[in-house]
């Protein structure tokens, strides 16, 4: 399965908006660096038409070594999800994209 | 954050740059995205995370109303996993620190 990269979505700056292929690529990872750093503080991060990514904080559970089944416990931590607007779901099964106004995921 | 928030702030630190062209960018990113996903590809951003399509079967549902069993059709779905580095700082940050402390007291 092809797999796109950074290099990629450079590629595709420099060919869409003209600007020099290392200024394309510095701009790509501003992008992403703000996600991060926004996404560490714990800001939601709403992408329209596209998705949201947030924080959601997961408390302390016992969990298991599934190879010698010593009971561990789990301590609470952060983790990020992601929810795709319907505009992309829609996209990659293929189907019609809902009205405008409905992409506010 | 909202994609105008982080237009806006791409803007300031670019300021040779056009609002228009800041836009598009941003709109080329997530717009070559959603055209990967919609092929089947895979994309791949080390550090920040990889956007995937999973296939769900297709399944007998319910009306939660009703009880009235509904087909639910095979369909694929956007999927995101953050990669190690923002996964880490998601949840190393002081601010996860913070609130996992108040969720153990």
């Amino acid at each position: 399965m092809n797999t796109v990269t950074r290099a990629h979505l450079a590629e595709t700056i420099y060919t869409q908006v003209g600007l020099s292929r290392n200024e394309s690529a510095d701009l790509l990872e501003t992008v992403l660096e703000r996600m991060s750093s926004a996404l560490e503080t714990g800001e939601s991060v709403k992408i329209s038409g596209f998705g949201t990514f947030s924080v959601r904080q997961k408390g302390q559970r016992v969990g298991r070594n599934p190879k010698t089944g010593v009971e561990v416990p789990i301590l609470p931590r952060r983790v990020l999800v992601f929810r795709p607007s319907h505009v992309l779901k829609a996209h990659v099964n293929h189907t019609a994209v809902p009205a405008a106004g409905g992409d506010d995921e | 954050m909202t994609k105008s928030e982080l237009i806006a702030e791409l803007s300031a630190a670019n300021p040779h740059l056009t609002g228009r062209d800041v836009e598009l960018i941003v709109a080329t990113i997530f717009n070559e995205i959603t055209a990967a996903l919609s092929r089947g590809e895979r994309v791949e951003l080390r550090g920040f995370g990889a956007f995937t399509v999973k296939r769900r079967d297709a399944r007998t549902g319910r009306n939660p109303r009703t009880g009235e069993a509904v087909p639910v059709d095979e369909k694929a779905v956007p999927f995101f996993k953050a990669g190690k580095e923002l996964r880490e700082r998601v949840n190393k940050s002081k601010a996860a620190r913070a609130s996992a402390e108040r969720a153990m007291a």
